[in-house]
């Protein structure tokens, strides 16, 4: 097992690393599968994880394989003990995850949608993330939970949030957000080892993308960003899809002859200030992009730090580009125009270095 | 139901513990020497002691505000849980916790709980740990709570998850007709709160929780029954607080005068006494002897905790997690 804690500076090349392209949700499947092949402890628990039931036989159908045909296949390699359909109980059931991994499990909860979470809030918050504190450091909890996020797929507004910094405001718990099928693979397989309650966001819209993927076993270490693209004219910040945003701003910024850095945040909490210092020292100008909404987000935490701790090195005001102070709209105009969009990205770097 | 020599000292040690534990911890409390709220549980001394006189290490409970009960029950040091409501560095949580978050692993106590109803499903959590690894028999979870979160949606969807997984669960609801200061005859909207168990598919038992030994037997069927792989059961104790919802709390605002004698001429411990003396189980001065043993061990647990030290400043930055790259510090 490789630990990859300091990511090719130079992003995804891989050279010489026995790997293939595959979709990012192959890769979060296959990641569970060998993460419950390695450790009899880890077990999955949601609704229609596997969902249906035969009425006569009363075994599982996987008829739906877990929301997004998330989990499709693991019930018959695993049996319904082991991926756990449960009732549409989110309190409930995320409370008996951490009851579980407070006596010696690893649970892994899907909550389907992110906006579940707000469902089961006061078990995450209350007991999941302040158990090991509260009792002084007898106990740990490690268990993983995974939700869908983000706008652009007519959810509309139950379906849609992005609210990261609800989760990354919590002491106690951790979050990632991987943007890519190399980053889910190093990142789930690192939040069912730690032994804290960790949180991994899904953007819906990345779980069709394709990628490169190691073949090796590895981790991405917890609260490691890494570069996708150098530059150094802007450093553009994002974090699960908009990491994907921030690329291709990227390739219009380059046809405008400004050569932007592209940082991915991977981890919010921790998350990698260092990253985000040492490249804004570099470039002097910074956009951080988020599809959270801008009141107290993780956009304005990353802008926090680095008015803080590299304000003399900045030649503009950070700038943020987010979605609206509003929940995400149906309409797809609306809704489109909710997302920050590659356009958004690039306005605000012309404008920031006066390059109209 | 027959019960042993030593599992009748054990209950009586145990009722005689919290009762003078709680009524030491108020003394405290009113001396200054406690460091935030306190929720007295003496009246209720029967549903723990006779709930946990057939549990082990091995078994779980979930616990609640009102948590010294349990604590003293399943077996956790007072000193420690003193030291604890003192905020020092020696308590069971190390001061950070205080009384409603005293828990202890090593002896199957997942945690007082201060948001009422959340602790009902790490019961169910650890129910379903002793499922998925084929120990039930050895390995129950119960969950104390009150007639308070009878009315919360988490104990609801508690009961209905361990009822669908068949797991080992022993719902001890101790309505001690109180949510705060708000009647049970206000806000629960059944006659019997056990009414609702057979709405989850299973057996709901109302208990006369300020006799011990209807409490000991009620809870031996339900946790044989959960051993056994029969699934859940339900249990409502019914008992009485004889202080306030918290230590500064008046009831006598709310509750009448006849009340609170009716509960305490059916006195748990007083009942107690006058039966294993009166069937020659136990002899006065067995009793007396027990008595005195536990108002050393308060005068003790007291003074122990008086003479610990406060937590270092640095406890405030530690085992917020595991592991974590980012200072813990505040920003200044």
């Amino acid at each position: 097992m490789t630990t990859h804690n300091k990511i090719d500076p130079l992003g995804p090349g891989y050279e010489g690393v026995a790997g293939k392209e595959l979709r990012f949700r192959d890769v979060f499947r296959d990641t569970l599968r060998a993460e419950m092949n390695r450790d009899q402890d880890v077990f999955l628990m949601g609704e229609d994880i596997s969902g249906g039931f035969d009425r006569d036989t009363k075994e599982p159908l996987d008829a739906w394989g877990g929301p997004f045909a998330a989990t499709k296949g693991l019930v018959q390699e695993f049996g319904p003990e082991r991926i756990r359909d449960a009732p549409i109980s989110e309190a409930g059931f995320v409370g008996a995850a951490v009851g579980a991994a407070l006596t010696g499990l690893r649970p892994v909860v899907d909550l389907m949608y992110f906006d579940f979470v707000t469902v089961a809030y006061d078990q995450l918050l209350s007991n999941a993330a302040k158990s090991r504190y509260m009792f002084g450091g007898q106990t740990r909890v490690p268990m993983t939970l995974f939700a869908r996020s983000g706008a652009g797929t007519g959810h509309a507004a139950q379906h849609s949030e992005s609210f990261y910094s609800m989760l990354a405001h919590i002491p106690g718990l951790k979050v990632v957000v991987p943007s890519d099928p190399y980053s889910v693979k190093g990142l789930l397989a690192a939040a069912i080892r730690d032994d804290d309650p960790v949180f991994l966001v899904n953007d819906k819209k990345l779980i069709n993308l394709t990628g490169f993927v190691p073949d090796e076993d590895y981790v991405i270490e917890l609260g490691k960003g890494r570069y996708m693209q150098r530059g150094d004219d802007v450093t553009l910040v994002g974090m699960s899809y908009t990491s994907v945003v921030c690329e291709q701003a990227a390739v219009q910024l380059a046809d405008a002859g400004i050569n932007a850095e592209v940082i991915d945040m991977m981890s919010l909490s921790p998350f990698d200030e260092d990253i985000l210092l040492e490249s804004v020292q570099k470039t002097n100008n910074v956009v951080i992009v988020d599809e959270d909404t801008p009141r107290a987000s993780m956009a304005s935490e990353f802008a926090a730090v680095i008015a803080d701790k590299a304000f003399d090195h900045l030649d503009a005001p950070v700038k943020r580009v987010t979605g609206p102070h509003s929940p995400v709209p149906y309409n797809k105009g609306l809704e489109n125009a909710f997302m920050p969009q590659p356009e958004d990205v690039v306005g605000t770097v012309r404008n920031m270095l006066g390059r109209d | 139901m027959e019960i042993s020599k030593e599992k009748l000292e054990w209950m009586y040690t145990t009722m005689y513990r919290i009762r003078r534990f709680e009524e030491t911890m108020l003394e405290q409390t009113f001396k200054g020497n406690s460091m935030g709220v306190t929720h007295p549980s003496d009246g209720q001394e029967a549903p723990p002691t006779g709930v946990c006189a057939h549990l082990t290490d091995k078994d779980w409970i979930g616990s609640t505000h009102r948590g010294h009960g349990h604590c003293i029950a399943k077996g956790l040091d007072t000193h420690a849980m003193m030291a604890e409501i003192m905020g020092r560095a020696t308590g069971q949580c190390g001061g950070k916790g205080g009384s409603m978050h005293i828990a202890d692993f090593s002896k199957g106590m997942l945690g007082a709980n201060a948001i009422v109803g959340a602790s009902i499903p790490l019961a169910v959590g650890a129910a379903l740990t002793a499922k998925y690894k084929g120990i039930e028999n050895e390995s129950v979870g119960v969950s104390f709570f009150g007639d308070g979160a009878s009315s919360q949606g988490v104990l609801h969807e508690s009961m209905n998850l361990a009822s669908v997984w068949k797991l080992p669960v022993i719902f001890a609801c101790e309505n001690n007709g109180y949510a705060e200061a708000t009647p049970a005859w206000y806000s629960v909207s059944a006659e019997d709160i056990a009414s609702r168990a057979d709405g989850y598919g299973m057996p709901g038992v109302v208990v006369d929780g300020m006799d011990v030994f209807e409490v000991y037997e009620a809870a031996g069927e339900a946790i044989a029954r959960a051993r056994a792989g029969e699934g859940p059961t339900f249990l409502e104790l019914k008992t009485y607080r004889y202080h306030g919802h918290f230590h500064a709390d008046d009831p006598k605002k709310y509750r009448k005068p006849d009340e609170e004698e009716h509960y305490h001429e059916r006195d748990a411990l007083k009942n107690f006494e006058k039966r294993v003396t009166g069937q020659k189980l136990m002899s006065a001065k067995k009793l007396k002897s027990i008595r005195d043993s536990i108002e050393q061990e308060m005068l003790d647990a007291v003074e122990f905790a008086l003479e610990s030290p406060m937590p270092d400043v640095e406890a405030l930055y530690s085992d917020v997690y595991v592991n974590y790259s980012n200072p813990i510090f505040g920003l200044r």
